[in-house]
């Protein structure tokens, strides 16, 4: 994946961020991204990002566990072994309500997790570029990228005159890959240039 | 200020006038020292019962179940006593996450880290139970459905035995998933702030590449909405399913439809003392004070007593139907066998009606569910109760069957049912050691999230706010925006 250019500016409280982000979209910057050390409710809203999905997903493997499960136990208890317990009717969809409710649960839990996990691109080893190190701690970093017509000089100015705190320019590789945290391998040119707040 | 207006009625949540950056430094700060005596004590004692489990398993595989006292009538003794007391155990984790995360309660946010964690080592206790009580233990693949070569042999769908095995696993999947996904920022916090190497690499593997990014926190969210709304139903489907294994069978005693219920409200009710237990013990020796106040444990026993009245009147209700109903068996396993204090387990009835029914009475008092003391011991009498409702429930209605030549054998355990229970224990305080070494007690992402409208610093500013004159304060509102 290419390597970027970033204008990062650090942010101290909320809602100075909520009016940054405003500004910044108004301004007609192209926002990367926001990191926030907790969910904060409304960003994604003022990031004009859409709502996720994931909802829709989880319901989709539910209904899927539902039909594995009664169809499953009925071929078996119908067709392939219908085995006479204790003069019940072959077909006894009461009694298969607990397992059917259960693998509802266990299908729509666990297929939810797994397409997070990859929509979000997470998983064990995976290493992403971190803008701030303390956007997971309190600092809350606004990413604006650099296209062919942004000045970066211009946008930091912008974001320090947007109550950002610390400002910088990065370059980045924002996708992911493979890689270990305690070896700093250099996929990107770690240029950082701080331009004083 | 962007986040909702919270009442001055209700208590901070988070004592101590907190920023976000001493709230990771406090509750990361037991990970990055090194670990105190009090903790070394602890895992060895812990992993010196889990070895005295682990033997005592071994001998029960090697010669068999044999090593048990289980006898002709009593087939079932402290090894399913013990599952269903560690299921139950394993109830509040899910409860105080999942439930109350639905109801918007925002002192979940102190105690549902280490609750959670609670569960998920409770349910790894509680499937040791019905897995080695097998007996052919490398059969034990047989419980699950698959199309197999011993021709066209299935699992009994319609057996309450393998609704617990559908029930246990998908508990214990989802708990840790649940778990996992809620612990997987604040891993990353602590993968940012470390200095050492080691710690780095492990965190960094551990929390999966977190950066915080606001549409991962969007599907987060949406992910732990879902996953609780999945959980709510699947905690009360839990409980219930191992009530049926009692209830779907005609045994005097258990053949009741009040069981559901009354087993959810037990397990919650044993499930919360644990996290009493637990909390306690935690709060004091990491120094959390701040974080798990002494509203969070009153909230907690209010729901002990809530619970605990629920079991009350469970109680009550089946000796009116024994009383009331037709079925003569019925009636003498509980007059005979169970309310009678002279029978021989009489002694055990009253011993759970004492911990589980009347002790707990004792916090309609507000001042007894904020003593300290008060709490610790009541929430392990409230545990030996618990574990007693389940002893009374096995033990005293399948001990006389109805051939009365075989009334003259008593159950008691031998050391090796006695030494499984405990290494059960040892495998869950390992368990517990390891995760309060290594992972943070205390959610910092959801603290964090709930700071600026329930922490100290945020009531204390409000008291001003409502101090002032509507005039001035919507003046000051209007020149701020501008």
């Amino acid at each position: 994946m290419a390597v970027k250019k970033f204008v990062v500016g650090c942010f101290e409280e909320e809602d100075v961020l909520f009016n940054a982000v405003k500004n910044v979209r108004k301004a007609g910057y192209k926002l990367h991204d926001v990191y926030t050390p907790m969910p904060i409710h409304g960003l994604d809203t003022a990031m004009g990002l859409r709502d996720t999905s994931l909802h829709t997903a989880g319901f989709v493997y539910g209904i899927t566990g539902t039909t594995i499960a009664l169809s499953s136990i009925s071929w078996i208890f119908v067709r392939d072994w219908p085995i006479n317990i204790g003069g019940k009717p072959h077909l006894a969809l009461p009694a298969w309500i607990p397992i059917t409710f259960e693998f509802t649960v266990l299908c729509a839990a666990v297929g939810m997790v797994l397409t997070f996990c990859y929509l979000c691109q997470l998983a064990p080893f995976v290493k992403k570029h971190h803008f701030h190190l303390r956007a997971t701690d309190d600092k809350f970093v606004m990413v604006i990228e650099c296209t062919d017509k942004t000045n970066d000089a211009e946008a930091s100015t912008f974001l320090s005159g947007l109550g950002a705190t610390e400002v910088n320019v990065q370059h980045a590789e924002t996708g992911w890959w493979l890689g270990r945290y305690d070896k700093e391998s250099k996929l990107y040119a770690d240029k950082t240039e701080t331009v004083t707040a | 200020m962007a986040s909702k207006y919270e009442s001055l009625v209700r208590p901070p949540l988070v004592d101590g006038s907190k920023n976000y950056h001493q709230v990771t430094e406090d509750i990361v700060r037991p990970i990055e020292a090194p670990p105190t005596r009090a903790w070394w004590i602890g895992f060895i004692i812990s992993v010196i019962l889990l070895l005295f489990g682990v033997y005592s398993i071994y001998r029960e595989v090697t010669y068999g179940v044999g090593q048990w006292n289980l006898n002709k009538t009593i087939g079932w003794g402290w090894d399913i006593t013990n599952f269903v007391w560690w299921v139950g155990i394993g109830h509040a984790g899910t409860l105080i996450s999942a439930i109350l995360l639905l109801f918007r309660q925002g002192w979940r946010t102190g105690v549902n880290r280490a609750a959670e964690a609670m569960t998920i080592f409770a349910v790894m206790c509680a499937g040791q139970f019905p897995i080695w009580h097998m007996g052919r233990v490398w059969m034990a693949f047989f419980v699950l459905p698959y199309p197999n070569t011993r021709g066209p042999l299935w699992v009994n769908f319609n057996s309450p035995l393998l609704w617990d095995v559908f029930a246990i696993s998908t508990y214990f999947t989802v708990s840790l998933l649940f778990w996992y996904s809620g612990l997987l920022p604040d891993l990353a916090s602590i993968r940012d702030r470390a200095k050492l190497k080691w710690r780095k690499h492990m965190y960094g593997v551990l929390s999966f590449g977190w950066t915080g990014s606001t549409k991962h926190w969007q599907r987060h969210e949406s992910l732990s909405l879902v996953l609780a709304g999945l959980s709510t139903p699947l905690v009360l489907s839990v409980h219930t399913i191992v009530s049926f294994d009692f209830a779907t069978s005609v045994i005097p005693g258990w053949h009741t439809t009040i069981f559901p219920p009354y087993f959810v409200a037990g397990a919650i009710f044993s499930g919360f003392a644990m996290v009493q237990t637990l909390l306690l013990v935690t709060r004091k020796v990491l120094k959390l004070e701040d974080y798990i106040t002494i509203e969070h444990i009153e909230v907690m026993n209010k729901v002990i007593v809530l619970t605990g009245s629920i079991v009350g009147i469970a109680y009550l209700t089946e000796l009116f139907i024994s009383w009331y109903g037709i079925n003569k068996y019925e009636n003498w396993a509980f007059f005979q066998n169970r309310l009678n204090l002279f029978s021989p387990y009489g002694w055990s009835y009253w011993l759970m009606m004492g911990c589980n029914v009347i002790s707990p009475q004792i916090f309609w008092f507000r001042k007894m569910r904020r003593n300290i003391a008060v709490t610790f011991f009541m929430s392990v009498i409230v545990n030996i109760g618990m574990w007693f409702e389940r002893f009374v429930i096995i033990v005293t209605s399948i001990y006389r069957d109805y051939i009365p030549s075989s009334w003259a054998t008593y159950y008691r355990p031998t050391i090796w049912e006695v030494g499984f229970y405990m290494g059960t224990f040892g495998l869950f305080f390992t368990c517990y050691f390891l995760f309060s070494k290594f992972f943070p007690v205390i959610a910092i992402a959801e603290i964090k999230h709930i700071l600026k409208r329930s922490g100290e610093n945020y009531k204390k500013k409000m008291v001003d706010v409502e101090a002032k004159d509507v005039e001035e304060y919507f003046h000051e509102t209007q020149h701020a925006h501008h």
